[in-house]
């Protein structure tokens, strides 16, 4: 029962008034940048990272992770009022939470979005709180070869699990990884891939390039589209909220089935956007409401947002545990412990335990907190979509850039993006995910540390990963989420014959 | 291609081509830089471009791939219509020479411009409204960052000059 003497320590952490006010200032600015498009959760986290370096770094990780909370709650503002999916892991949500709102039901549609968003955030909280530290005191005894392994079944599950083809999320991966050797290597402190430039000395920061990526990138997307407005009318009252509510408890099952789909995918590190997609795809063939889902069905709303919330929450427990980021805002979360001079991984829990703890409660606390925002202003956040995006559009680009400018003070970082963000627009408009690239960026030094490492120890035999039966078996897994997309094609073919 | 028709553009086909391409050169940069590095075994172990002269290699492999499939059976529709491509670089353009005079008129002037021009340019507002926004955003900014959270921001003759 030590985790829970902690967790208790962490909520007395978490409760301190300085920390609860900079809960709430997290949530309100990470509904905001929910709701506006070409600021999602990543960058909108990246672009803020700055603000925290003079913070104590619980209270800083604290608004940080809230800001996370706020974004994934304002995604479904406007998926459900506007049919504008403001992060990618709501486009699932627009399916039924539009046609609700267009039948006047989108007070329903919302509290049920927030209502489920909450229920699986809180699943995946306590998720984390039960087996974060069992995995954590677990990895203490991982040397380097089982170190690599854990980043290579990471990897290996992106090439899996990602809808892109495999081969160009492989591609967007190495670049990541070409870009993270770029610089001082740490084990010879040899300069490499620099080309004699002195800017390139200290290598790509990922918080640039996630700023220019996601930033710059959706921008000129959202440019390309051109925007036009529609929106719902945006009013929940108790009385909504209370009627929803009563009607919840009916969908427990789906809840508890998304729940269950988001922490898997949120801890293998596909994350929130295919988690609400297989959540929403698999309530639709299982419930005997199915053939209504996409005209207005409420558990078609519940499905996508538990997952998804699930799933972001979820992503924070490998980054905790073991140091792997399972997704792009969990890797600029994990930018800033490194930032702060903490190391993330198992050392943390024995290390740093009020930090650790005050990092779990608050999620517990954000969360509520976060619920509760956006149950009583979802007008004023609608009234912000309906700022035009001529004027919304500069103001971000410039806010995008004094985040780029603020992580080193240096204006080459802000050209720089500028080069993401063009870069980002081709890739994602030629099909290529970006997600599995900034966390190759992040990684990829201690990737190849722990590569090089191993091989050292094996003079140079790849037989090290498979060499004891743990890290055997991590690499099998490996493996065979490498190979998933072709398993479930063969087994498909395979099928056919035995039914028929 | 006509410039004229308004559905006309670039094919999808023809320009995920060259952003293949890009990328398998920018492979083969990645191969060459670490050749340069060293590739092979040094007396602490594989050399500083071991590591990404592999990176490289499968950058390189991984693109041929994705240009066989994308020649094969790709997206035979437009990337976009020329005028999409002319939105994007109207936003593309000014951004650039936005950064580009950063280093020498500091954050907050080329911002006011920038922010004015895009909105008197693109949104078409009257002048007092975008000179309300144009001068309201740097000194939002200002306040947040330099004097709540003390963070530095580039700065230019004219912030010199009224002693900020």
């Amino acid at each position: 029962m030590e985790e829970l003497v902690n967790l208790f320590h962490g909520f007395a952490v978490a409760l301190q008034p300085f920390n609860i006010m900079v809960m709430v200032l997290g949530i309100v600015l990470g509904v905001i940048i929910g709701v506006l498009p070409g600021l999602g959760g990543a960058n909108g986290v990246a672009i803020l990272l700055p603000l925290t370096f003079s913070m104590p770094p619980t209270s800083a990780i604290i608004m940080l992770s809230c800001i996370y909370w706020g974004a994934l709650f304002g995604g479904a503002i406007t998926s459900i009022l506007f049919n504008i999916p403001g992060e990618p892991w709501s486009v699932a949500t627009t399916f039924d939470g539009y046609p609700m709102a267009q039948k006047g039901k989108a007070g329903e549609a919302l509290t049920a979005a927030f209502t489920s968003s909450f229920v699986g955030a809180l699943f995946a909280v306590i998720m984390i709180t039960l087996v974060a530290p069992l995995v954590a005191s677990f990895a203490l005894r991982f040397g380097p070869a089982e170190k690599f392994a854990v980043y290579f079944l990471a990897f290996c599950s992106f090439v899996g699990l990602s809808k892109e083809p495999p081969f160009k999320t492989i591609a967007a991966m190495m670049i990541g990884f070409a870009l993270a050797a770029v610089g001082l290597d740490s084990i010879t402190g040899q300069l490499r891939l620099t080309f004699g430039s002195t800017e390139l000395l200290n290598g790509f920061d990922f918080l640039i390039a996630v700023i220019g990526l996601f930033g710059i990138g959706e921008i000129l997307l959202t440019m390309e589209e051109g925007l036009a407005f529609r929106g719902g009318k945006a009013k929940i009252d108790l009385r909504v909220v209370l009627q929803t509510w009563k009607e919840m408890p009916q969908y427990w099952v789906t809840s508890l089935r998304s729940c269950l789909i988001g922490c898997w995918m949120g801890i293998t590190p596909a994350g929130a956007t295919p988690a609400s997609f297989m959540s929403y795809g698999i309530a639709k063939r299982v419930s005997k409401n199915g053939h209504n889902f996409g005209k207005g069905e409420v558990e078609g709303v519940v499905a996508p947002e538990t997952a998804a919330h699930a799933a972001g929450t979820a992503a924070l427990l490998p980054m905790l545990s073991l140091g792997v980021p399972g997704s792009p805002t969990a890797a600029v979360l994990l930018g800033g412990l490194l930032i702060w001079g903490l190391q993330p991984g198992p050392m943390l829990f024995v290390e740093q335990k009020e930090f650790v703890w005050g990092l779990i409660a608050s999620m517990y606390l954000g969360n509520l907190v976060g619920l509760i925002v956006v149950l009583t202003c979802v007008p004023i956040f609608a009234a912000i979509l309906r700022v035009p995006f001529s004027i919304i559009a500069p103001l971000i680009l410039v806010l995008c850039a004094i985040g780029a400018y603020s992580v080193h003070s240096s204006t080459f970082d802000v050209v720089l993006m500028l080069v993401f963000g063009v870069v980002g627009y081709l890739l994602k408009k030629c099909n290529y995910p970006l997600a599995p690239l900034v966390l190759a960026i992040v990684l990829g030094d201690k990737a190849e540390e722990a590569f090089r490492q191993s091989l050292l120890g094996s003079q140079g035999s790849l037989g090290v990963f498979f060499s004891n039966s743990l890290v055997g078996t991590i690499m099998v897994l490996g493996l065979i989420a490498l190979f998933w997309s072709a398993i479930q094609e063969g087994y498909s073919r395979l099928r056919p014959h035995s039914v028929a | 291609m006509t410039t004229n028709s308004p559905h006309a553009g670039p094919t999808h086909k023809a320009v995920e081509a060259g952003v293949t391409l890009l990328i398998a050169l920018f492979g083969a940069i990645v191969v060459y830089g670490s050749l340069k590095a060293g590739i092979n075994w040094g007396a602490e172990g594989p050399r500083a471009g071991f590591f990404p002269f592999y990176i490289g290699i499968f950058i390189i492999a991984s693109s041929a791939i994705n240009l066989w499939n994308g020649l094969r059976d790709g997206d035979d529709g437009l990337f976009a219509e020329w005028g999409q491509l002319r939105q994007v670089l109207s936003v593309v353009i000014p951004t650039a020479i936005y950064v580009g005079v950063m280093p020498f008129t500091g954050l907050y002037l080329a911002s006011i411009i920038f922010i004015g021009w895009f909105m008197r340019w693109l949104g078409k507002y009257s002048w007092l409204v975008v000179t309300a926004v144009a001068l309201g955003m740097p000194i939002v900014t200002y306040l947040i960052f330099e004097r709540w959270f003390l963070v530095p921001l580039p700065k230019g003759p004219i912030e010199e000059w009224l002693g900020l």
